[in-house]
């Protein structure tokens, strides 16, 4: 079935009610710390309190002591078990030809610590209040080392060396592009824009915590991992094949209810192999669950690049070169996918929605004495979105072209459009979300409402952001060339029982998404059945075939396809079984709003009947056809999908104070088929949130010099909360994509993606009449008003 | 959080005892409990105030408003006579943390507490009231001394607090982005002994300036303070504020505390 087939079919376009909302408004989720087993202990992890030390000795001997104490691990027990570090699972090979440095990620210390909450010792007692205790009683004799937290300190001379395997610290140099080609259009150019900027590091911080169950039967010699985690297929790969050495099939890794993951659950933590290989040990279920500090000190951050662009113009604006160079903080080690970001999911979309002929991006990856960096919602995306539409704005203002003049005469308007840099985008709209995008913010009555706001001593700023982003990794042999260590399909069962109901079993995971529904909206308008007569199971290794999990907005594109192929199997079945039923050829079966008929007749039967006639076969082909029906498939996308918008941001600012408001902001994407409104809707509120948070408030701080975590609590790392915005504006443009079955694109990001550099855009906007020209990320009343008084002096 | 003993105390005597004794009063627990549960603070004895009923509620005494120390945000916030009274104070109760914050906090628990950025006691200081406990009473100029330190004995307890009715009065607080406790706070009350304006959050603790003072003695408007001059040396700074940031923040909260008083003073 087609795209356009399938975006006609009923329950597609509806804003079907969430199916999960019940149990999660009624408290009756199923989160990991809601699991209760028999023979359940709890265990704490003692942390560095430095950020980069040797580890002189452990005394554990107190702790020991302690009431409740079980077991105290630390990495010489590790190593005597031969259990391996975590894994990097993208390898990226440098300018020189020569693989990234890859230096150990020990699962607890080895000697040296290198971040403040690195994993130094494991504590398991009776309760958590007694491992807590005892933690405190692990006697831990530091020597203390100087740190780097700057990701421009770690490549000075003389720097302090996290690792052996890379004394400078230095992790890669990448490109991509044609330098010479850049070179020498810029020696052509009428004019030059440079910018120098940094995206702001961020903790991700889900509503849930992370946490962990490890848990081990005897009887079976099998492990079961429960973990707050988005992709569980991909953690037991990881956990088995690359850490403990054990078979897969005997480790069954559970993600049930997880509340909010935005990358920072895709990966494999200590934490998850500790306490699984602890359940064996000591034959007990072992539970771990991070507490706010934990997940500040420990969860992987986002973003943290340092960044130097130009964009070469010819006299009326149309982009020639844009020259990148960028510096990434990846953090103490190499978290697990951390080494893709600011590589292949940031560099290639840097020529944007525009037609720049030649573009280079050089990126240097570097370690420091900082958590580890790896994939925030967006992931390279928004870090590329933030500088090329930040350096866009710039390069109107100093032509003296209006925002939407320098976007229009270099918007791509041909498509499929093969870019500089890699992607080749199949298919968009940018004029038209342009356009409604204007008309959404209203940008004929700014004026207006400038006047009114300088009437008030206020400032008034328009910001635009026309971001296009990539999802749906794909296809696995082109990633596996460019470095990746897995594949990037996705499988989905779908399970018809012999009353006609549904459950289907997908790869995809939902933390918040949606997907019971949204999938379910999908299968029920294939099948012509009720969306409630079908469930949707994920985040189950022993439930569901396999899978690749979900991040990077790729769950309805890929998983979804991978759905709709099972569908296909499964009609192409029915048919057959219809067929035999109605004495026709199955080739002239058709089926429609869940009835097969003959065609040219009015002979049909109804598809829970054809359900039933497959698991009770009397009257069945049974000599050229199976019983039952239940299909799998396996689905590796073709192309990435490419998400694409406009996003307008209006501030006022009050000179003053700094104090900066978002009074308007309006987002008109283009995601291709929308499958639920009401679902996309809130997966753009919350990337909006998100991205307006990352742009006014949200700044994870280390201190230059001792690199302790001073942002390490909600006391000082500003969450964005509900009345810092006011109600969004959001429309949207649809051309499908080309390349999957639903013509769906992603939406689970791009409000995160877009929405940074409109607002400091806005607020640049706003401040051009004071002679401000420059401002980094967050925009807080401090910096806002700081960039004030310099502009003053 | 670490173990601790539990206890409801039956009267202010026997809470006094407990106090003396070592024993920590739990008096809403807003800060308390979550510096407990971040295992900052471990208290081997809790004695909760919430049964002590004599502590709660809010009465008119002559010109001034008496408020019992267990009285919660919440009420403080939504009480006709203080709305009508004293508006600034309601105010303020009713911008202190969340929702739930306020239906725990109390007065007498943020005032003995005496947290640098903490809102009530910019408006006991400014109002001029006096703090009342179970030994005497201690006038507001006396009562705060400091970073989390005021002039309470071990075995003594806040009972209420009484407030001046204040010709005109407005708390202006701008927020500390993250924690939205006061960045810098300002009360400003126009009483029978002058205008009085305490500050929070800008330094080691609540403190008056005189200067503002002075020049909104001799004019009581926004323009009067225009020029006086805000000395940074001894502000805090951080993340979220540099002192001189600070400093002049003092002055525009100043102002805008002023135009609220007029606005809010009876007609």
């Amino acid at each position: 079935m087609g795209s356009n087939d399938f975006a006609k079919l009923p329950h597609i376009g509806e804003s079907v009610l969430r199916k999960e909302d019940e149990r999660f408004l009624t408290g009756v989720g199923q989160y990991t710390d809601d699991i209760q087993l028999n023979n359940l202990v709890h265990t704490v992890f003692v942390r560095s309190p430095y950020a980069h030390a040797n580890i002189k000795s452990i005394n554990k001997t107190n702790a020991l002591a302690a009431p409740g104490v079980i077991a105290i691990y630390d990495g010489q027990d590790v190593l005597q078990d031969k259990i391996g570090g975590l894994p990097c699972g993208w390898l990226i090979t440098g300018t020189d030809g020569q693989p990234m440095k890859e230096p150990p990620h020990p699962i607890l210390a080895n000697g040296k610590v290198r971040y403040v909450g690195d994993h130094v010792a494991m504590v398991i007692a009776e309760t958590l209040e007694q491992a807590r205790d005892a933690a405190e009683l692990v006697d831990v004799d530091y020597d203390a080392l100087p740190a780097i937290a700057d990701v421009r300190d770690a490549k000075l001379a003389g720097s302090p060396t996290l690792h052996e395997e890379a004394t400078d610290n230095h992790c890669y140099k990448w490109s991509i592009g044609d330098k010479g080609e850049v070179d020498s259009a810029f020696e052509k150019a009428a004019h030059v824009t440079k910018i120098d900027l940094v995206n702001n590091r961020l903790v991700p911080n889900a509503m849930e915590t992370r946490a962990a169950i490890g848990c081990y039967s005897r009887a079976s010699d099998e492990y079961t991992l429960y973990v707050s985690n988005q992709n569980p297929h991909v953690e037991r790969l990881l956990l088995t094949a690359f850490v403990m050495g054990l078979p897969e099939h005997k480790v069954r890794v559970i993600s049930p209810d997880v509340g909010g993951g935005f990358g920072s659950k895709i990966y494999l933590y200590a934490e998850d192999v500790c306490v699984t290989w602890a359940a064996k040990k000591l034959n007990r279920n072992i539970k771990w669950v991070a507490d706010r500090t934990e997940a500040f000190l420990s969860d992987a951050h986002g973003r943290d690049h340092v960044t130097h662009a130009e964009m070469a113009m010819d006299k009326d604006g149309k982009f020639l070169a844009f020259r990148v160079q960028t510096d990434a903080n990846l953090g103490a080690y190499l978290s697990t996918f951390s080494t893709a970001i600011p590589t292949i999911l940031y560099a290639t979309l840097l020529a944007g929605q525009y037609t720049t002929p030649q573009v280079y991006v050089e990126v240097d990856a570097w370690f420091t004495n900082t958590a580890p960096v790896d994939a925030y919602r967006g992931a390279g995306r928004p870090e590329a979105t933030y500088l090329l539409e930040r350096i866009v704005s710039r390069c109107g203002w100093e032509l003296g072209l209006s925002q939407e003049e320098i976007r229009r005469r270099n918007f791509i308007t041909e498509f499929p459009y093969q870019t500089p840099v890699a992607l080749q985008y199949d298919v968009g709209d940018f004029p038209q979300c342009l356009d409604k995008a204007t008309a959404l913010a209203d940008v004929a009555g700014f004026e207006a409402r400038k006047e009114a706001s300088k009437a008030k001593g206020m400032l008034r700023g328009l910001g635009y952001s026309s971001y296009i982003e990539a999802c749906g990794l794909a296809p696995s042999n082109l990633a596996g060339a460019l470095g990746a260590r897995a594949g990037l399909f996705e499988c989905g069962e779908v399970r018809v029982h012999p009353t006609g109901s549904v459950t289907v079993f997908t790869g995809s995971h939902s933390h918040g998404q949606g997907h019971e529904t949204t999938f379910a909206q999908v299968v029920a308008a294939r099948l012509g059945i009720p969306v409630e007569n079908v469930d949707i199971v994920h985040g189950d290794t022993g439930r569901v075939p396999f899978g690749m999990g979900t991040y990077g907005s790729r769950s309805i594109s890929v998983g979804g396809s991978a759905i709709m192929r099972a569908i296909d199997k499964i009609e192409a079945k029915a048919k057959k079984i219809a067929a035999h039923l109605l004495e026709a050829s199955d080739t002239d079966i058709d089926f429609a709003n869940g009835e097969f008929t003959v065609k040219g007749t009015d002979k049909s039967i109804p598809f829970a009947q054809i359900a039933l006639t497959a698991y009770v076969p009397h009257n069945y082909p049974l000599e050229t056809l199976e019983p039952g029906l239940n299909e799998t498939a396996f689905y590796d996308p073709t192309n990435f999908t490419f998400p694409s918008g406009t996003y307008i941001c209006e501030v006022e600012i009050n000179p003053e104070t700094g104090e900066t408001r978002v009074d308007r902001f309006s987002a008109a994407d283009d995601f291709g088929t929308i499958i639920n409104p009401m679902i996309v809707e809130g997966q753009v509120h919350g990337g909006l949130a998100q991205g307006i948070g990352q742009a006014l408030m949200e700044n994870c701080v280390y201190d230059r010099e001792t690199a302790q975590l001073l942002t390490g609590s909600f006391m000082d790392y500003t969450m964005p909360r509900a009345d810092d915005f006011p109600e969004f504006k959001i429309d949207h443009v649809c051309t499908p994509c080309t390349t999957n079955p639903l013509g769906t694109k992603g939406c689970g990001e791009a409000g995160a993606i877009g929405s940074p550099p409109a607002v400091i855009n806005a607020v640049l906007d706003a401040l051009a009449p004071l002679g401000v020209k420059d401002l980094d990320m967050p925009a807080t009343p401090l910096r806002v008003w700081q960039a004030i008084q310099s502009a003053k002096a | 959080m670490y173990q601790f003993d539990y206890a409801r105390a039956e009267s202010v005597d026997q809470a006094a005892q407990r106090l003396s004794d070592g024993a920590q009063l739990l008096a809403g627990g807003q800060t308390l409990l979550a510096s407990m549960k971040q295992r900052l603070t471990q208290p081997e004895a809790l004695l909760d105030l919430g049964d002590l009923s004599d502590l709660v509620g809010i009465s008119e005494e002559g010109t001034s408003l008496v408020i019992g120390a267990m009285t919660r945000h919440q009420q403080v916030a939504t009480d006709q006579r203080v709305l009508h009274k004293l508006p600034a104070l309601a105010h303020l109760a009713g911008g202190i943390g969340d929702k739930q914050v306020r239906a725990m906090g109390t007065l007498g628990g943020s005032v003995a507490n005496n947290d640098p950025a903490a809102c009530y006691p910019s408006a006991v200081l400014a109002l001029n009231a006096t703090v009342i406990t179970n030994r005497r009473e201690i006038a507001a100029d006396d009562f705060f001394q400091g970073l989390y330190a005021t002039a309470l004995e071990p075995d003594e307890l806040i009972t209420a607090v009484r407030f001046p009715v204040a010709t005109r009065a407005a708390y202006a607080k701008f927020k500390q982005p993250a924690s939205r406790y006061a960045l810098v706070g300002v009360f400003v009350a126009q009483t029978a002994q002058g205008v009085r304006v305490a500050i929070t959050g800008a330094g080691n603790g609540v403190f008056r300036h005189q200067g503002l003072e002075a020049a909104l003695d001799s004019q009581f408007s926004p323009e009067a303070i225009a020029h006086v001059d805000i000395d940074d040396s001894e502000l805090s700074g951080d993340l979220h504020a540099s002192a001189a940031y600070r400093g002049h923040l003092i002055k525009i909260q100043t102002q805008r505390a002023v135009i609220t008083a007029i606005g809010n003073a009876p007609t």
